[in-house]
């Protein structure tokens, strides 16, 4: 009975965070069009419903009716597997998300943390495995369709991937340092109390360095401009999903969307103090209702998250693309000494001024 | 319950190791190789070992799986046909395993019978390793990382051909 009460509760929630997740996919969808416009001085979709807003709903639709093609040559099982190992592991990661302030709620007779799925103690480490596992599904997608271009695309992708992931595991390390928690709850936690606090400018050692470095390598992980060499038209046509149409494109489209959310919700958490305000506790707590201050604190979280959204888009409008060997020196001999130099003077700090 | 968990982790880990070195498409082995990976990992979630669970994934299915792949479609290998005219030696090598495990089973029998060590749950898993493997087990870390920097130096030297004349 307690266990099958749990198990509902507990898909309740996953319910409510995919469908927020893919509801802000749908919005990401159009706003990037909105944004590149605005940033290049035209409108962008226009025609469906009041200034094209209704324009994600009719670019689903249209996926979800084209045909299903699988190349001849294909193979038709890795063919079919790879869109969804693109797409599962993007969305796993929202499982240890902390949306909004750690209490409890008693529902039933249970103990409910109703803002994050699961508080696991190697939070992190989680995101950071599934992550990992992403790759897969870009390289086999990029193996199976049987085209030059493709495979091309996926080997690419996966050399970009391993090399770039290395950076962001480096730069989060300098936070476990200071927070001495792989937990997203308590890292959260521990930058409570203002913006001072927050691991982007926190004494003794702000992780400004860590931050860049972090920002930069998610922007390259999820293979978004000006690091899309994987799908850079110019030369793969569209890298490893050329030969992918229908439903199965739409998945590699939206697990590229749901990256860009988990990465955005992974950075508001780590640097920006996740739902903390940049004030000391919340204005709706010092006006007498501290029953709904949860809502500001979610609303900061979603307006950092939304922050990193939109540095994604103004990067598309602003840098052109790298070439492939700048792209590996850079990740290798730039990111990488500076990760590592942000370890070891982060760990200074933290033995000469424990918290 | 905890038997169920084991048991199917156990199960689908022989099966998919055994897929590993039956199947003839390399691509397929490499997947049933991370199929295995993750069931090694569920395993060490049930012994309440998070954060080897997760480095289980990280370092083997993540970067070493990734780079077995990325080998296998760049020499592009359809069927790997060389390793199935060994039937024999490896039966004769499976049947002294059996024959072993099945002794083995005997003596546990007769013997006291195995008591698995309880799981360690102090001050959280990754504290406790990280205690351990820097005190206990500091010389082993030591020389571990000293095996793995000259490995990384002997493929600096390999990859790197020219090395020599640049100097001179």
């Amino acid at each position: 009975m307690e266990i099958g009460l749990r198990l509902a509760v507990s898909l309740a929630q996953i319910a409510a965070v995919m469908g927020v997740v893919m509801l802000t996919v749908m919005v990401l969808t159009l706003a990037e069009r909105k944004v590149l416009g605005w940033m290049q001085d035209r409108m962008g979709p226009m025609e469906v419903g009041p200034y094209g807003v209704l324009q994600p709903i009719a670019d689903g639709l249209k996926l979800f009716f084209k045909e299903d093609i699988i190349p001849a040559g294909a193979n038709k099982f890795l063919f079919t597997l790879a869109p969804i190992l693109a797409l599962v592991p993007a969305m796993i990661g929202f499982a240890v998300i902390p949306f909004g302030p750690s209490m409890t709620i008693e529902l039933f007779g249970l103990q409910i943390k109703p803002f994050v799925i699961s508080d696991i103690n190697i939070g992190i480490l989680y995101i950071l495995a599934f992550a990992s596992i992403g790759a897969y599904g870009i390289i086999l997608g990029g193996w199976a369709s049987n085209s030059k271009y493709s495979l091309l695309g996926g080997l690419r992708s996966a050399a970009q991937v391993i090399s770039y992931e290395l950076n962001v595991g480096l730069a989060i390390v300098g936070v476990i340092l200071l927070s001495g928690s792989l937990s997203l709850v308590k890292i959260t936690e521990a930058q409570a109390g203002g913006f001072w606090n927050w691991y982007v400018l926190a004494m003794p050692f702000p992780q400004i360095f860590a931050f860049v470095v972090y920002v930069i390598s998610s922007v390259a992980e999820t293979n978004r401009v000006p690091f899309d060499l994987p799908e850079a038209e110019s030369e793969l046509v569209a890298g490893f999903f050329t030969e992918y149409s229908g439903m199965r494109f739409a998945f590699f489209f939206i697990a590229e969307y749901a990256n860009m959310i988990l990465v955005s919700c992974v950075a508001a958490a780590l640097f920006l103090g996740g739902w903390n305000a940049p004030y000391p506790g919340t204005i709706l707590e010092y006006i007498g209702l501290e029953r709904i201050a949860w809502m500001e604190n979610v609303v900061w979280f979603a307006v950092k998250v939304y922050f990193f959204l939109f540095l994604f888009f103004w990067l598309r409008a602003t840098l052109p693309r790298l070439r492939y060997d700048q792209l590996m020196r850079f990740g290798w001999k730039v990111m990488l000494p500076i990760a590592l130099g942000n370890i070891v003077l982060t760990s200074i700090a933290a033995y000469f001024f424990p918290r | 319950m905890d038997h169920i968990f084991f048991f199917y982790f156990a199960g689908v880990i022989a099966v998919t190791s055994l897929l590993v070195v039956a199947l003839r498409n390399p691509v397929y082995s490499a997947l049933a190789l991370l199929i295995m990976f993750f069931h090694v990992a569920g395993l060490y979630v049930t012994l309440h070992a998070e954060f080897l669970a997760a480095v289980q994934i990280v370092v083997y299915a993540g970067a070493i799986l990734v780079l077995y792949l990325f080998v296998v479609m760049l020499l592009n290998v359809k069927t790997e046909e060389r390793y199935h005219n060994q039937l024999p030696v490896a039966g004769l090598l499976g049947v002294m395993l059996c024959t072993e495990v099945i002794l083995l089973l005997i003596q546990s029998r007769t013997a006291a019978s195995a008591v698995p060590g309880d799981p360690v749950i102090t001050s959280g898993n990754t504290e406790t390793i990280g205690e351990v493997l820097y005190s206990t087990y500091l010389f082993p870390f030591e020389v571990a990382s000293l095996i793995l920097l000259v490995a990384m130096i002997g493929a600096i030297i390999l990859a790197k051909k020219d090395i020599g004349d640049t100097v001179q």
